[in-house]
């Protein structure tokens, strides 16, 4: 028997978005505690590179662009059982309001929030999601804790997200469905570093964060098992800040 | 794609500096007005009007809005 409340063996968990980022630290910290896991991603070379990390931990990895109809029914047809699920896909953009045509705000919804609700639905809907089984839903403190100039765009797909995290959590509480979202600070991911933003203007914001740097993807990982563990069985609908301080 | 309306769109990111301020010859850093926003303000309207995703190091290493004008059309011509 394992007594360890943080752990997450035995525990069927889907991790989205883990061919990068947050999703494959997600996936790698899963298996480390002992998930059986099933990663899932746009393109299947990068997502074997997620599977050679996990080994046999990796239960199956699951091609699928979930902002299309056909690939996340067929996604949510293929799952067994699942104990959890940590919704990672999404996208940023950099774009100062008055350029937020409906276009913009389109395609961030489209990945930030239609894709990881319409899977949800699906998932609990189906079944899929188990008695007692967690969401996770990776948001940002973009949207709700912070409103940095030209983070509009993104931070309101956020925000949606949020909300709807809150109202699922007491929805699905007749199932003893758990959901939670993640609101991290900035996370040196691939997703910062595409030239919007300087590197030195990445460096200086970065000094800004009373923690000295931004995050880690194992830095929101670690708090994705938690959600995901037994320990945190009696939290629902929280959205759990990890930002270094910055939202203080 | 032509220098004087190109100037034109540039002057429009900004709200308090004067008009006849913006040549080619602008530094545009060096504007009182000049700033971070105004850096995102400039890559989403070269996005919007010219098709062309620039980036920020493109403005860092611009010092007029000729040199700027030069990488927009460098790319756009080459897109």
């Amino acid at each position: 028997m394992n007594n360890n409340p943080f752990s997450l063996q035995e525990k069927t968990i889907l991790v989205t978005g883990a061919s990068s980022g947050i999703g494959q630290a997600t996936a790698n910290a899963c298996a480390a505690m002992g998930a059986r896991v099933i990663i899932t991603g746009r393109s299947q070379e990068r997502l074997l590179v997620t599977r050679d990390l996990l080994g046999s931990q990796c239960e199956a990895m699951i091609p699928a662009d979930l902002t299309l109809e056909e690939d996340v029914k067929n996604l949510v047809k293929a799952l067994p059982a699942l104990d959890g699920a940590v919704l990672c896909a999404g996208n940023s953009t950099t774009l100062p309001l008055q350029f937020g045509t409906r276009e913009k705000f389109d395609e961030m919804f489209d990945i930030n929030f239609f894709a990881p609700v319409e899977l949800m639905r699906l998932m609990y809907k189906k079944k899929v999601l188990q008695k007692g089984a967690s969401v996770v839903l990776i948001a940002s403190i973009g949207g709700t804790h912070s409103f940095m100039p030209g983070n509009g765009v993104y931070g309101a797909s956020k925000a949606a997200l949020n909300s709807v995290m809150k109202y699922a959590a007491r929805e699905y509480a007749s199932r003893k469905v758990r959901v939670n979202s993640i609101c991290p600070g900035m996370v040196d991911t691939p997703l910062i570093h595409r030239g919007t933003i300087t590197e030195e203007q990445l460096a200086e914001d970065a000094k800004r964060y009373p923690l000295g740097r931004y995050g880690r993807p194992e830095d929101i990982a670690n708090g994705a098992v938690y959600l995901l563990s037994d320990a945190s069985s009696w939290l629902t609908g929280h959205d759990l800040v990890i930002d270094g301080g910055f939202s203080i | 794609m032509n220098i004087k309306e190109f100037i034109d769109n540039f002057a429009d990111q900004f709200d308090d500096t004067d008009r006849a301020v913006f040549t080619s010859e602008t530094k545009f850093k060096q504007l009182d007005e000049w700033s971070s926003l105004t850096a995102l303000s400039i890559i989403a309207m070269v996005d919007d009007e010219y098709d062309v995703i620039i980036k920020g190091n493109d403005i860092i290493n611009s010092e007029t809005i000729q040199d700027l004008f030069e990488v927009v059309k460098n790319l756009s011509d080459n897109a």
